[in-house]
């Protein structure tokens, strides 16, 4: 490895990101625009899809009609001190409890909100008592910035390193280069490094942006965020190369690409969460970079945890990292 | 005479296509080298070969008498045909690039001036004009000063005058006893640059030598060019060998004066005559009865 070569391609290409207005201003606009639009639309009602956590057996209900609506999903919980966190954390848009005739909701949900107006409106309006979750009732924006974060990171990743790899063997510049000294490791650590520290700014900047204007909750450090988000980068960069290694189209590139990582949105919980998916895709989720970020940094910023709490999705992502770069680079080719 | 780069049997084959057929080669140091060949004959493959871009199916490459090394990446410098460089960044900051990959470098201030980059040099590579950016390629091709420098069509493109001026930038790296080697589609370059030249048809090389004596070895007549609608319709029995072409009737001879006479005698007129001597191009078709750009 000489370093000299590797800090002459990572200057060129911090240029050519840098310099590219369009897509620099995408990289900031895209997660901005996301984050505010939905400060504003889930900052009234509007939803149609709930899910309420019914604790015990929800034949304690009775005779309510309540159990009988249409468009929720009722989520049988045996735990309450494990799903009032989830109702916190709109996981869950309700907690009900038939047998004590009570119900949680978060009163920054709108969709707790209606779902409260429902219940009161059924047949059983007077014998369920509101509690509402104590201490850490947060927003929906709250709630999906962290996962608008992760996924313009895993976007920027992705696309920013195995899609201009592709761009550049098809242009010929990889095999231009394959003519130098530079070897293989030398050029694709300057386009990891390079790619890395600009993420990691760009998304700290959208992150302060937003904070500003919106003001998010943060209970944990932002170091740990921070060493959640290098590591997720890096998963997600190296799962970039793999794309990256052999492919010559940019289409067929484009096309990977998106396969990877729209699923792995859906998936990982960046818009709603998985409670009550059927358990196969929720372990398939677990495969997935993204929803390690994702889990993690909510439980950073939301829930105070700290390296020890999340550890799980630091080693998962570390894993990910080695398995991704191992195969990246035993199948990278110039041409 | 020191031998730079040569090859023994060099064969590669695609997926049951015979690209490369056993090429015997050896480049003298200090000279320029010409491969010549149309579309598919197997010169691209053969350069990149040589080039250590791709690997050869069976067959021997030597520089300096060993197998292509990191001392042959630090020695050589390529032009390909067409090299994309990356886009928002500019001409100084490619060469400072491609110069942090070796050991040994020009100073840029003279290769800026030998390739006359001065009134572009920070202008974004994505706003070049065609000769701008071959000269910036050239560039960067000989930013280490390299012993060997392929250039591959490296003129393709370019409007005579620029081609014009690329010539005389590779006369001058000529002065300067690097060995070159040269692929083009254009005769009028490989006879102007070129001290050898070699010419591929099938994936074999089929010819070679020094352009002149190729020449004289083939032909020993000259071709009497009239444009078409000078020539009489139907051709009279001329005891000449005529070719036509789309605009002109090419005659060969080896007695100029006497077809000229014959040529009088039929009253045809000479005032737009061309009397040119036999090309490279001549010797492609002579040898393989296709054009030189297939």
């Amino acid at each position: 490895m000489n370093f000299k070569r590797f800090w002459a391609v990572f200057v060129c290409r911090n240029w050519e990101f840098l310099r590219d207005r369009s897509t620099l201003t995408w990289n900031f606009l895209f997660p901005l625009s996301l984050i505010a639009g939905f400060a504003v639309a889930f900052s009234g009602p509007g939803l149609a899809l709930y899910k309420v956590g019914v604790l015990g057996d929800a034949a304690g209900g009775g005779e309510s009609t309540f159990f009988q609506a249409r468009h929720v999903r009722f989520i049988p919980v045996a735990d309450l001190s494990v799903a009032l966190p989830k109702v916190e954390r709109h996981q869950l848009d309700m907690l009900i409890d038939p047998a004590g005739r009570r119900y949680w909701i978060n009163d920054e949900s709108p969709k707790g909100y209606v779902l409260e107006r429902v219940l009161r409106g059924s047949d059983a309006p007077a014998t369920f008592a509101k509690q509402t979750v104590s201490g850490r009732a947060i927003r929906y924006v709250d709630w999906i910035a962290p996962g608008i974060l992760a996924m313009n990171m895993m976007f920027s990743c992705l696309f920013g390193v195995g899609y201009v790899i592709v761009r550049y063997r098809k242009s010929g510049m990889l095999k231009r280069l394959k003519a130098t000294p530079l070897t293989p490791l030398e050029f694709l650590s300057a386009q990891v490094v390079s790619r890395l520290w600009l993420i990691l700014a760009t998304t700290a900047l959208v992150f302060a942006g937003t904070d500003g204007v919106i003001g998010f909750p943060m209970h944990g450090s932002y170091l740990d965020l921070g060493i959640v988000f290098l590591v997720g980068a890096i998963s997600l960069i190296s799962l970039g190369l793999i794309v990256a290694a052999r492919t010559t189209s940019e289409e067929v590139a484009a096309g990977v690409l998106n396969l990877l990582s729209w699923p792995m949105t859906f998936l990982s919980g960046v818009w709603f969460s998985l409670e009550g998916v059927h358990p196969v895709l929720q372990q398939c989720a677990q495969l997935a970079p993204l929803t390690h970020i994702i889990d993690a940094a909510r439980a950073i910023m939301i829930d105070g945890a700290g390296l020890a709490a999340i550890s799980g999705h630091l080693l998962a992502l570390s894993a990910m990292s080695v398995g991704f770069m191992v195969v990246g680079a035993w199948l990278f080719r110039w041409e | 005479m020191t031998v730079l780069l040569e090859t023994r049997n060099l064969i590669k084959h695609f997926r049951g296509v015979e690209a490369v057929n056993g090429i015997d080669l050896a480049l003298p140091a200090g000279r320029c080298f010409g491969l010549l060949g149309p579309n598919g004959a197997g010169k691209t493959t053969t350069v990149e070969l040589l080039e250590g871009i791709q690997e050869p199916t069976s067959g021997l490459i030597r520089y300096r008498g060993e197998p292509l090394g990191p001392r042959f990446r630090q020695d050589v410098g390529i032009m390909f045909q067409s090299t994309a460089l990356q886009d928002h960044v500019t001409g100084r900051e490619n060469l400072r690039m491609f110069a942090s990959f070796y050991q040994r470098i020009l100073p840029l201030a003279e290769l800026i001036e030998a390739c006359a980059l001065g009134e572009f040099l920070d202008r974004d590579t994505r706003k070049l004009s065609g000769g701008q950016r071959q000269r910036l390629l050239l560039a960067i091709a000989l930013v280490n000063d390299p012993e060997l420098l392929f250039l591959d069509e490296p003129t393709t493109g370019l409007d005579p005058q620029a081609r014009r001026n690329f010539w005389e930038l590779i006369h001058r790296i000529k002065a300067r006893g690097k060995t070159i080697l040269l692929t083009t589609h254009y005769m009028e370059e490989a006879y102007h640059l070129c001290d050898e030249i070699a010419i591929m048809d099938h994936g074999r090389i089929i010819a070679q030598g020094a352009p002149r004596e190729l020449l004289a070895a083939h032909f020993d007549d000259v071709v009497l060019q009239l444009p078409l609608a000078d020539f009489p319709e139907p051709a009279p029995p001329l005891a000449l060998t005529l070719m036509r072409s789309q605009d002109a009737v090419e005659i060969l001879t080896r007695d100029v004066n006497a077809a000229i006479r014959e040529l009088l005698a039929w009253n045809i007129s000479l005032a737009r005559l061309q009397i040119r001597p036999r090309t490279l191009e001549d010797l492609f078709l002579e040898l393989t009865g296709r054009g030189l750009r297939g």
